[in-house]
C-alpha cells in the first residue's frame, strides 16, 4: 500500500513556564492513500497539535514528516481541515463560506461555484447556501465545514475532533454521513481520501476508522495502533456487533494501560 | 398602523416623562416667578428656536460641517492607526505608547494652542473634534482585527493564503462591528469638541452662539442652541447606529 503519511520518529517541544516541554515524542506513523485512521488519547496528549505538524502549521522539533513524497517544511496547502468548531465566517453565506477555500488559494470561486452547490446538496444543505452560518444548526453548520474542506477535492482530510461540540444524536448521524460523503459505498480505496481523524470518543474512532491509533500523553508517544476489521460499508447495525465491542475494549485498555484480552477482530 | 401602535407602547414611557418634564418647568417658569434671563420658559425657547434674529441656518450648518469632517477624520485615521497596529508588531510598539499618552493629555486644553497655530477657522474645531474622538476608533480597530479565531487563521495558513487577503476577507469584515461600535462614541466625541472649539475660537457655530449670549444674557438663545447641538448630535449617532444594523447584521449584541 502507497503511504500518504509518513511520520519518522516526530518530536516535538515547546517553551513552557518552567523550562521545555516535551509534547510529542517518537512519533513513528504510516498512513496509507485512502486510509482512515483515528487519534484517540486523552486530552494533553498532543494529537491536535500532530495534526497540525502534518498540515505543516505546526514544525516538528525532531523527525522527519512527509505528506505526499514531500517533506512537509511549510503549510501543505493541498489539504481540507475540519476543526471542533465550524468556524464559519459570520457575515458570509454558507455558499460564500464553502467557497472561502478557492479564494485563499487564489483560485477563481466563480468556476468553483457548481462544485460547492454539489457539495452542499450532497451534505443535505441544499437550499441553504444563502442562509448566514447562524440560521444553521450546530450539525448543519459542521456540514458546511466538511463541504469547505472539500472544496478544493484535497487528497487528505484533516479533522480534529469534528463532532465534540455535537450532541450524541446528531454525532452519530454525522459519524454515518462522513463515511457516505468519504465514499465507503460507491468509491474504491484509491479514490477515497485519506483521512486522519483526532477523536476522544472510543466508539466513534472504531466504528469510522480502518486503524485506531492510541496515544499515551505527556510526552505523546503511540501506546498502541490496532487495525479495525469490521466489514465496510458499517452500518448501525455494526455498533451492536461482539467485534465492535471487543475492539472497544481493546482500545479502552490500551488508553488507560489496563492489561486484556488482544482483539480478535 | 400595528407598528405605530408596537412603538407607542415601547416609547409612552418616555413620551410620557418628556412631557411631564416640560410641563413641570413651564409651571415653574410661569407660576414659579424665575426669570427669564436665569431659566427661560419652554414656550420661549421654542419661540427662540425659529426666531429670525439669529441666523440658525448658517450656524447649524458650520457646527455640522465641523462635526461631519472631525467624524470623517477620526474615523479614517483611527482605522488607519488601527490596521497599522495589527499589521506590524514594530509598529504596534512605536505607535500603542505613544498614543496612550496622547489620549491621556486633556484635549479640550490643547484647544487654546490650536488658536495660536491655526488661528480662527472651522479647521482648527474639526480637528478639536477628531482629537477627542479617535482613540476608542483605533483601539477597537486594532481588537477587531486581532480577535479571530486560531483555526480560521490555520485556515488561511493551510492555502498559503497572503497577509493582506487575509486582512481583506477575515480580518477586516470581523473588525467591522468593532469599528461601528466605536463610532458611536466618536460621533458624540466629534460634536464635543467642535463646540469646545467654537467656545475658544470661532466667529459662527452654534458653540459660537452659546458664548454671544453669555454676554446679552439671552438664555433662550443658549437653550435653542443646545437643542439644535442635541439634534445634529443625534442624528449623527442615529446614522452610526443605522450603518452597524445595515453592515454588521451579524453583530448583535457586540457592545
Amino acid at each position: 500500500m502507497r503511504e500518504l503519511i509518513a511520520l519518522d520518529r516526530v518530536g516535538m517541544m515547546y517553551q513552557g513556564a518552567s523550562g521545555p516541554v516535551a509534547a510529542l515524542a517518537g512519533i513513528t506513523l504510516e498512513v496509507g492513500a485512502g486510509e482512515f485512521v483515528s487519534l484517540v488519547g486523552p486530552s494533553g496528549c498532543g494529537k491536535s497539535t500532530l495534526l497540525r505538524i502534518v498540515a505543516g502549521l505546526r514544525p516538528a522539533t525532531v523527525g522527519t514528516v512527509t505528506v505526499a513524497g514531500r517533506a512537509v517544511r511549510q503549510p501543505v496547502a493541498d489539504v481540507g481541515m475540519v476543526f471542533q468548531a465550524p468556524v464559519l465566517l459570520k457575515w458570509r453565506s454558507i455558499l460564500q463560506n464553502v467557497l472561502l477555500p478557492a479564494e485563499l488559494a487564489g483560485k477563481n470561486p466563480a468556476s468553483l461555484r457548481g462544485r460547492a452547490e454539489q457539495l452542499l446538496d450532497m451534505a443535505g444543505l441544499k437550499g441553504f447556501g444563502d442562509r448566514l452560518p447562524r440560521e444553521l444548526s450546530g450539525g448543519m453548520q459542521q456540514r458546511a465545514a466538511l463541504c469547505r474542506a472539500l472544496l478544493l477535492d484535497p487528497p487528505l482530510l484533516l479533522m480534529d475532533e469534528p463532532f465534540g461540540a455535537l450532541d450524541a444524536m446528531t454525532r452519530d448521524d454525522m459519524a454515518l454521513e462522513l463515511l457516505r460523503i468519504w465514499g465507503e459505498r460507491d468509491l474504491g480505496r484509491e479514490a477515497r481520501k485519506t483521512v486522519l481523524f483526532v477523536t476522544h470518543s472510543i466508539a466513534e474512532a472504531v466504528f469510522l476508522s480502518d486503524r485506531v491509533v492510541v496515544m499515551s500523553p505527556r510526552p505523546g508517544r503511540i501506546a498502541a495502533d490496532l487495525r479495525i476489521g469490521l466489514p465496510r460499508p458499517r452500518t448501525v447495525e455494526v455498533r451492536a456487533s461482539e467485534a465492535f465491542g471487543k475492539l472497544n475494549l481493546a482500545i479502552f485498555n490500551a488508553l488507560t494501560g489496563r492489561v486484556g484480552d488482544a482483539p480478535s477482530a | 398602523m400595528t407598528n405605530l401602535a408596537r412603538l407607542g407602547r415601547q416609547y409612552w414611557p418616555t413620551l410620557g416623562l418628556f412631557a411631564l418634564l416640560l410641563a413641570s418647568w413651564q409651571i415653574a417658569v410661569s407660576a414659579g416667578g424665575i426669570r427669564e434671563y436665569l431659566l427661560p420658559s419652554p414656550a420661549s425657547v421654542w419661540a427662540a428656536l425659529w426666531h429670525g434674529d439669529t441666523p440658525w441656518a448658517q450656524h447649524l450648518w458650520t457646527t455640522t460641517f465641523e462635526i461631519i469632517g472631525a467624524f470623517v477624520l477620526a474615523a479614517g485615521v483611527g482605522v488607519a492607526l488601527g490596521v497599522a497596529i495589527a499589521w506590524s508588531p514594530l509598529l504596534a510598539n512605536a505607535l500603542v505608547p505613544f498614543l496612550v499618552f496622547v489620549n491621556t493629555l486633556p484635549k479640550v486644553a490643547i484647544a487654546p494652542l490650536f488658536l495660536i497655530w491655526m488661528g480662527y477657522g472651522i479647521f482648527p474645531n474639526m480637528l478639536m473634534g477628531a482629537l477627542i474622538g479617535f482613540f476608542p476608533v483605533v483601539i477597537n480597530t486594532a481588537v477587531g482585527l486581532s480577535q479571530v479565531e486560531a483555526d480560521m487563521l490555520d485556515l488561511g495558513r493551510v492555502f498559503n493564503a497572503p497577509k493582506w487577503k487575509i486582512f481583506a476577507k477575515i480580518r477586516i469584515p470581523n473588525a467591522l462591528p468593532y469599528i461601528l461600535s466605536a463610532l458611536k462614541i466618536t460621533a458624540t466625541a466629534a460634536v464635543v469638541g467642535a463646540i469646545v472649539g467654537e467656545f475658544v475660537a470661532s466667529q459662527r457655530g452654534l458653540g459660537y452662539v452659546i458664548v454671544t449670549t453669555q454676554s446679552s444674557m439671552n438664555t433662550s438663545v443658549a437653550f435653542a442652541s443646545l437643542i439644535w447641538i442635541s439634534v445634529v448630535g443625534l442624528v449623527l449617532y442615529g446614522a452610526v447606529v443605522l450603518a452597524a444594523q445595515l453592515w454588521a447584521p451579524w453583530a448583535e449584541g457586540v457592545d
